[in-house]
């Protein structure tokens, strides 16, 4: 069994960002194992701009965004294995994988789970109808079009507005297709406002919300989608029915963390994300396994997966070299209007960022941190939407080692 | 013209059950079918369940035909190589009225010949699967779990094996009988075929071709049902197949049964439809189907959602009474050379082969064919790479470096594997038709990773153009064409766009 002493799973902006960063802070022994043939993750297919301004300071395409991880990742010898998917994740970190070259088995020190999200489907949301082709995730359109050079339709309706959805509103548009309409079922877009302005408006898509897809129809193709507006529990409104004749469906209706490895490997899951529960040092429940990235919460923005890959290498790196980390026992906790809270413990002896969403649209509220009676941080938010993550740093001065720690919205 | 001593018309279980039963003879059969694959119409779309028999009428072919093809299923699965599992089955209830149903459908199957059913308290009910529902409950020892398009394929496969060949796209338009001949023309749209012989096994269009050769337009009804399928992960907390009593005509409500593969079905509800091929999913009943599963299965919720599907079971019935009536097996003499199969609807797939053994009979009957010494009933398998063990990973990858790569992240299904299923031997090469053969994209991200990948192999190994991949049916085309043309890239006027 070959030995490292850290195994990157995914080669996506998560697991480069991490590799680099390990190397830098001395972890010699890396291997990245990709199941795709080139590292580089989903930013492959993102072909459109807007990629790094927090990161580099200026807009660049998915690709060239990747591709500066990659050069990086070359320049440093670390070594990646593309075409290689691992099966099986031990908590004792012994991670197995397949590839054309052989079956692997590795022991590694410590496993960097990046294996980023996949697409909610239309079964996950259950739209009722006929099951006709024509019916693709954004993401899947957006492979096909951009990468294989197919055309997956003329006639389109989206559903969602997510950001890859409105990302192929565009596109689509771009490459000669009617897209007739994006429909969202909030009564607010889910994805980020930019998107909204330079995917659908400038375009002359229109973007209806609180409307629903409640009917697919078509035998072999699909014909028309039947679109209904919906009332504020989102259930369909009787009498708003339309039909929309199309060839295509493209639904962008949320990202689903991949974890499957991550239970395998025995991690505990964190009940508001749904992803792994980490301490500050991004570590899971087992020791030696951490997650960061998109397989850990879904982020609006290539640009935060770097930086918290990044911050999880320092952790990473630390135990590889050290043999340990100092317990997180004191818990991270929202109040209900906060979601997708990360991470979940902290040990209060170090600097950490706190992540989070707020589960709906707010104006003119304030975000308190605080330990007990201690407020410990006070931020003055005019505008807070769920498409965008919020991040906050603490110093470690501030914080004690006895009260968990709570993030609330005070509005 | 091609010249056929039998012609089988449909490839659902029935149809490939009866291909595989008459290859025992010494005939040039074929089979021909209106859909891409074998399975498409309601042989699919089931529970998956091989029944015990304890609801048929004593007497009745379906009775009979159940019995014999439950308890003959081990040897058949082993022939076939089909994953088959005897889970059992708990028939639970809450009332009293439960019970009496309970146990009137105890006494009707003991009557049929099927073996060691028991009443059982909660406790054993418990005991049995802790997340099953119920008071009390009956349980039956012979049900079984299997993969219905799986069986279907399988039967298809070792027909095809042993001589029969299989048309898709053939939907039989006209039949005529040419006397001086002494044959049969069947029309469809790709070409005719001269048989001497005509089997019908066309499911829910039986009646249509029940007419064409002259028999009765028998009247069917259709009770559709509709599913979720669960994620493997609640297939995790169900052992069995939980089953409500009976309501007083035998029929079941809806119930939640494990597959073969680590998924549970929550379905099938019951409701009437007039189209044939209905198979939409509708709001109203999936919710339905969430409340009435959650009283099977505890563990229902809805992330564990990946798919919906509807079937139908057309039942033949008496307009006058509207009783439901038997399977309809016959070849009457007045129509030469012909086995009539009609209503063959639920336990369908329990009794294709005990069918289709009848039907081959009442075929060698008449006709006295030779025996064919070569019919070899077992169907060579290769296992699956998800179900071998490191080191027959390792062996299988050494051999073939295809199996080292994963096509399917969420089944765990190789390369190797897909190139095997896109050249399986009936010629199918529909996106769907290599998920049924692989169970690639079946997974909880439904090929979310890997369709973009099958799709570009089914290019590559069949030398087709992605405007002539299809999804599953005829006209279920999935491109429309190329982004952009290869020319234009020359000149410059792509911009950079497509890699």
């Amino acid at each position: 069994m070959r030995q490292v002493d850290a195994v990157i799973i995914g080669g996506g902006p998560a697991g480069l960002a991490a590799a680099i960063e390990l190397k830098k802070k001395g972890v010699e022994d890396i291997l990245i194992l990709e199941r795709e043939k080139k590292p580089g993750g989903i930013l492959r297919q993102c072909i459109h701009d807007g990629f790094g301004l927090t990161r580099f300071g200026e807009t660049l395409s998915g690709p060239e965004y990747a591709s500066r991880f990659v050069k990086q990742a070359e320049e440093l010898s670390i070594p990646c294995m593309t075409d290689t998917t691992v099966l099986e994740i031990t908590p004792d970190r012994k991670v197995y994988a397949s590839s054309s070259e052989g079956f692997l088995e590795i022991q590694a020190r410590a496993v960097i789970l990046a294996m980023g999200c996949r697409e909610r489907t239309r079964g996950a949301i259950s739209i009722p109808g006929t099951r006709p082709a024509g019916v693709y995730t954004a993401g899947v359109a957006q492979a096909y079009i951009n990468l294989k050079n197919k055309m997956v339709g003329r006639n389109v309706v989206i559903l969602g507005s997510g950001d890859i959805g409105m990302i192929m509103a565009r596109r689509m548009t771009l490459e000669g297709a009617k897209v007739l309409g994006v429909f969202e079922i909030q009564p607010y877009p889910s994805g980020l406002p930019r998107n909204v302005e330079q995917c659908l408006n400038d375009y002359h898509i229109p973007l209806y919300l609180s409307h629903s897809v409640t009917d697919i129809r078509g035998r072999d193709r699909l014909e028309s989608v039947v679109v209904s507006q919906v009332d504020e529990n989102l259930a369909p409104i009787p009498g708003t029915e339309k039909e929309y004749p199309c060839d295509t469906l493209i639904l962008s209706v949320g990202l689903i963390p991949e974890n499957e490895l991550t239970w395998m490997a025995g991690a505990e899951a964190d009940e508001g994300t749904k992803g792994p529960a980490v301490d500050e040092n991004y570590q899971t429940t087992v020791p030696g396994i951490f997650a960061a990235g998109n397989v850990l919460h879904v982020h609006d923005l290539v640009d935060f997966v770097s930086l918290e890959a990044e911050a999880l290498a320092e952790g990473a790196a630390r135990l590889i070299q050290e043999g340990s980390l100092p317990g997180c026992h004191l818990n991270v906790k929202g109040d209900p209007l906060v979601g997708q809270l990360v991470p979940a413990r902290i040990s209060g002896q170090n600097d950490v960022t706190v992540s989070f969403r707020v589960r709906r649209p707010l104006k003119d509220c304030t975000i308190e941190i605080c330990q007990g009676e201690n407020v410990i941080k006070r931020l003055k938010k005019p505008k807070a939407l769920p498409a965008e993550m919020i991040q906050i740093s603490i110093q470690a001065e501030k914080l004690n080692t006895a009260d968990d720690l709570e993030v609330k919205m005070i509005c | 013209m091609e010249q056929w001593d039998v012609i089988v018309i449909g490839a659902g279980v029935v149809g490939a059950a009866a291909a595989r039963e008459l290859a025992r003879f010494r005939l040039k059969i074929g089979v021909l079918e209106k859909e891409l694959d074998v399975a498409c119409g309601n042989s699919s779309r089931n529970t998956g369940m091989l029944h015990a028999g304890f609801t048929y009428k004593p007497g009745s072919l379906k009775a009979e035909c159940a019995v014999e093809g439950n308890q003959e299923f081990d040897q058949v699965a082993e022939e076939l190589g089909v994953p088959f599992k005897r889970t059992g089955k708990l028939v639970v209830g809450f009332t009293d009225h439960d019970m009496e149903n309970i146990l009137k459908y105890k006494g009707i199957g003991e009557q049929n010949g099927v073996k060691g059913m028991r009443i059982i308290d909660k406790e054993e009910i418990r005991r049995i699967d802790p997340n099953a529902g119920g008071e009390f409950a009956m349980y039956v020892p012979s049900s079984g779990i299997l993969d219905p398009m799986a069986y279907t394929i399988a039967l298809a496969e070792n027909a095809c094996q042993n001589g029969v060949r299989f048309f898709f796209g053939r939907e039989v338009t006209d039949i005529r009988r040419l006397e001086d001949e002494d044959c049969y023309l069947l029309e469809t749209p790709k070409g005719d075929f001269k048989t001497r012989w005509v089997v019908n096994c066309a499911g829910m269009f039986a009646s249509k071709i029940s007419a064409m050769l002259g028999y009765p337009d028998y009247p069917v009804k259709g009770f559709k049902g509709e599913y979720y399928v669960l994620d493997k992960k609640a297939g995790a907390f169900l052992s069995i197949p939980v089953y409500p009593a009976p309501n007083d005509n035998g029929g079941f409500a809806t119930h939640a049964t494990p597959t073969i593969d680590g998924n549970v079905l929550v379905g099938p509800d019951s409701y009437v439809t007039e189209d044939w091929e209905d198979y939409k999913v509708t709001k109203e009943h999936m919710d339905g189907l969430f409340a009435d599963g959650r009283k099977m299965f505890k563990q229902m919720k809805r992330d564990y959602f990946i798919r919906n599907f509807a079937g139908i079971r057309w039942k033949r019935y008496d307009p006058e009474t509207g009783a439901i009536l038997d399977f309809k097996l016959e070849a009457d003499a007045s129509h030469p050379h012909t086995v009539n199969l009609v209503g063959i609807e639920s336990p369908g797939v329990t009794c294709a082969l005990p069918l289709a053994r009848r039907a081959a009979a009442l075929l060698a009957a008449q006709e006295h064919p030779a025996a064919n010494q070569d019919f070899n009933p077992v169907r060579p398998v290769e296992k699956r790479f998800y179900e071998m063990t490191r080191e027959e990973k390792a062996r299988a990858i050494e051999k073939d470096p295809e199996y080292g790569e994963i096509v399917c992240r969420c089944e765990t299904v190789t390369r190797a594997e897909i190139r095997k299923a896109i050249h399986n031997p009936l010629g199918v090469c529909t996106v769907t038709g290599i998920k049924n053969r692989t169970r690639a994209t079946m997974g909880r991200c439904q090929g979310g990773y890997c369709e973009t990948r099958i799709t570009e192999m089914i290019e590559e190994e069949m030398g087709i153009r992605p405007e002539d991949v299809r999804y599953s049916r005829e006209n279920s085309y999935m491109f429309t064409g190329p982004v952009r043309s290869r020319e234009k890239d020359h000149f410059g006027e792509m911009g950079g766009a497509a890699q």
